[in-house]
């Protein structure tokens, strides 16, 4: 057992640090730093920024154009990044790439691999249905085949992005006649393609991230099949066990909690700052050591990975704390303003001049879309069923 | 002992559900919060028909000189239908205010307006630097000519922007965080000098930060015994609490039985997601705390006319309470309505919103739990 970064590691984390202070366009790092909305734009910028350098892609192997870092790399990488640079727009480079350089063809991935590096495809995940959120494999949006077509026709919910999107990955019905998991098929969309409509969805921040998307008689290319017909669960399902470095968001909510020291160190209290006032620096101090346990908790289930060993369902204990931590400092981010949380003009585009103190800026939106840490990606409750159910055989 | 309503209470209680009813579907909310007011001036009138501006004047002001379990009622009825009209700012805060403080002469001129709805009234305290603390006063008035001219800046005032007239405190002695040395003035909103940024609230109010430049007023204006306002301010702010306790419950009521219909009809595995334990024992714990903020919310209105300090101790306590019960409740009717609670489009994020504010006006649960500890 040794906690130490070896000399490689911390000579990685220097070369890390130099290429942000060289390269990061400093109104981005404003943005990012006042916790403002980021823009598609900004986002692309400085993907394709990471990408001349060959850092867009984390994740990938370095034959499909990514980085090959051990996991050590990519856990310093997250540290120094997070609340720094805008962060990677996951569909494309966490989501669909993992799935393509794994189970497409050859054809699939010369054309999309690229594509997605150099941001010129922006995806989004077209998983969620009315009828079918936690209950997933229920899916009802099919696709009948037609010559050398599918013909979708459904309805998909809460689609974060649709809106800018240029490409979907939908998991469809291609069989309804086998048990549920096996009739589904994962299907590449373009989102030109006719017969698509977005509807927006307003969300509690009052912010435009999410969407309805309806599939009406839309043609879809076979050659957009990944792998097999009635495989798709199988390769969701891989598309959600792989992403594990980031779901317990450390570097996140290590920014998250030096914003809020430094929030708390100009309130004032009884005439002394926030920070000095003994329920508050309780209250910091509590959830400083969960963000440590859950860090440490992080790195154990990496080095185990770094070995080999495939993460297993206990990677949904770093959901589960990674959510709820999130949601406690954004919580305590709003708390820390006093009376000046409540004004709240909306959007979070974070356009209008904040009324209070500039550093309340973003605060709100970031609690309310925070609520949602606990239910997208799989619900805290559902996590727990796979803990119990799969960890402790229950 | 006694915890029910008298006959004329629940006729109170009947009315207030009609007027939400009626008035209040969600959609009308929507439409009503979204107008540049956040009110309806048509609402107001109705409820000084309704004699419920007044329900706790005294009679000779045009009021019904009713009891705190009045103004209970009707807050928890309010609380149900997210309602905007400014029933806190002005009934409770103002006339409590004018009734406990005002001189003669005050009384006689503004609380039969107010009782006809023809005065909307707003508190403003709050400073940048006072957090909660009620005697974290900066704003000055100095004596001047036979009046006084104030000077300051007061923070989230809400309902400023439609008030007729603010209700001010400012130092007329003393400094910091004194006890002694606090006043309390009746100033005209368009009184020269008096400038609102006005903004809307996470809940939808309207709000306004309140720059007073050399605000001059007459000695007549003075609310209350000049240097002695902070047991005043601490009397009418506890009986805010208790409104505010009263609103809590209300909303957190209305948000159990959506919650509980929704666990009813949502289905997800082939049945409907009630099935499931875990919600179950969720849901369970959602009812504890409403029926808990609820025992503490009549616990409070009973105690308001009791000596200052048990009088504050259970206004502290039961602030705590509502605060946690609250953020509690409304969190938890996020989640359980999964994708559908995020959207704006639903009513359950609104009354988790207002829950919220209701934690943080006149001190959040931390800041209750310190006073709790200082009265003990
Ligand atoms: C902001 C946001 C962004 C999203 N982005 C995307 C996206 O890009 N693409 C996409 O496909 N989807 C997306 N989603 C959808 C998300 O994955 C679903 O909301 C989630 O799976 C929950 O499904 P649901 O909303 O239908 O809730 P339901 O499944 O109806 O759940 C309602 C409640 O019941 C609980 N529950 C359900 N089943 C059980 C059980 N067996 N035991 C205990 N509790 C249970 C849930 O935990 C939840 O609390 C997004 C959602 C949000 C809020």
């Amino acid at each position: 057992m040794d906690l130490s970064f070896s000399a490689e590691d911390l000579a990685f984390r220097g070369e890390v640090q130099a290429f942000i202070t060289d390269n990061l366009p400093a109104e981005i790092r404003r943005r990012v730093q006042k916790g403002e909305h980021l823009s598609k734009e900004d986002q692309v910028a400085w993907q394709l920024i990471l990408n001349q350098r060959g850092w867009a892609a984390p994740g990938w192997p370095k034959k499909y154009g990514g980085t090959g870092w051990t996991v050590t790399q990519r856990y310093i990488f997250d540290e120094e990044t997070a609340g720094v640079c805008p962060p990677l727009t996951p569909f494309g480079l966490s989501m669909v790439g993992p799935v393509i350089y794994t189970f497409g063809n050859p054809e699939q991935k010369a054309h999309y691999l690229p594509r997605i590096l150099k941001a010129q495809d922006w995806w989004c995940q077209g998983y969620s249905e009315p009828g079918s959120g936690s209950d997933l494999a229920s899916l009802k949006t099919k696709a009948v085949a037609d010559g050398d077509h599918y013909i979708v026709d459904g309805h998909k919910i809460w689609t974060t992005q649709a809106h800018e999107a240029d490409m979907i990955f939908c998991l469809v019905r291609t069989d309804a006649s086998v048990k549920q998991q096996e009739g589904i098929s994962f299907l590449l969309i373009d989102m030109k393609t006719p017969g698509i409509t977005v509807r927006p969805i307003i969300t509690i921040d009052e912010g435009h991230s999410i969407n309805e998307v309806f599939l009406d008689n839309v043609r879809v290319p076979k050659k957009n099949l990944i792998g097999q017909e009635g495989k798709g669960w199988t390769y969701a399902k891989f598309l959600l066990g792989h992403e594990r470095t980031g779901i317990a968001q450390v570097a996140h909510s290590k920014k998250r909690l030096a914003r809020l020291k430094a929030i708390a160190r100009a309130e004032l209290v009884e005439g002394g700052p926030l920070i000095a006032d003994t329920t508050f620096r309780d209250k910091l101090a509590q959830v400083e050591i969960e963000l440590m346990a859950l860090e440490y908790t992080n790195l154990r289930i990496l080095s185990e990975s770094a070995k080999g060993k495939p993460p297993g369902p206990e990677a949904s204990i770093l959901k589960i704390r990674g959510s709820e931590i999130g949601q406690r400092l954004t919580e305590m981010a709003v708390e820390s303003l006093g009376y000046y949380a409540a004004p709240y003009e909306g959007g979070r585009d974070g356009s209008n001049q904040p009324i209070g103190p500039d550093y309340a800026a973003g605060l709100m939106p970031a609690f309310l879309y925070g609520r949602a840490f606990t239910i997208y990606g799989g619900s805290n409750e559902i996590q727990r069923n796979v803990i119990a159910k799969m960890v402790l055989g229950l | 002992m006694d915890f029910s309503l008298s006959d004329e209470q629940r006729q109170l209680q009947d009315s207030v559900g009609r007027f939400v009813r009626d008035r209040y579907p969600f959609e009308q909310w929507r439409k009503i919060t979204d107008t540049p007011e956040g009110f309806a001036g048509e609402n107001w009138r109705q409820m000084a028909e309704l004699g419920w501006l007044g329900v706790s004047l005294p009679e000779e002001a045009g009021g019904l000189g009713g009891s705190p379990v009045d103004t209970m009622v009707i807050l928890e009825g309010l609380g149900r239908g997210l309602v905007a009209e400014p029933y806190l700012s002005t009934v409770v805060l103002g006339g409590g205010f004018l009734v406990l403080g005002g001189t003669p002469e005050m009384r006689e001129r503004e609380l039969p307006k107010l009782a006809a709805g023809d005065l909307k009234l707003a508190f403003a305290h709050a400073e940048t630097q006072s957090r909660f603390s009620l005697e974290d006063v900066v704003t000055s008035a100095k004596a001047a000519g036979g009046g006084y001219v104030l000077n300051g800046r007061k923070i989230v005032v809400y309902d400023a922007p439609a008030a007729d007239k603010l209700i001010v405190s400012a130092r007329t002695g003393g400094a910091g965080r004194e006890r002694e040395g606090i006043s309390l003035f009746l100033i005209d909103r368009d009184a020269p000098g008096v400038h609102l940024r006005a903004y809307r609230t996470l809940d939808r109010r309207r709000a306004a930060d309140v720059t007073l430049e050399k605000v001059a007023v007459d000695a007549g204006a003075l609310i209350g015994v000049r240097d002695q306002a902070l047991p005043l301010i601490e009397q009418v702010v506890d009986h805010a609490i208790a409104a505010l306790a009263a609103e809590s419950v209300g909303a957190m009521q209305l948000l159990t039985e959506t919650t509980t219909e929704y666990l009813k009809t949502r289905k997800q595995f082939g049945q409907p997601i009630g099935n499931f334990q875990a919600l179950q024992h969720r849901m369970v714990d959602i009812l504890i705390a409403t029926e808990q903020a609820r025992s503490m919310s009549y616990m409070v209105t009973m105690k308001l006319d009791r000596p200052a300090r048990e009088r504050s101790r259970a206004a502290a306590a039961a602030k705590v309470q509502i605060g946690q019960s609250g953020r509690f409740v409304g969190q938890q009717a996020i989640q359980l309505h999964g994708g559908m609670g995020m959207s704006d489009e639903l009513n359950v994020g609104h009354f988790a919103k207002r829950l919220m504010m209701i934690d943080m006006l006149y001190g959040n649960a931390d800041h209750h739990r310190q006073r709790f500890i200082a009265l003990e």
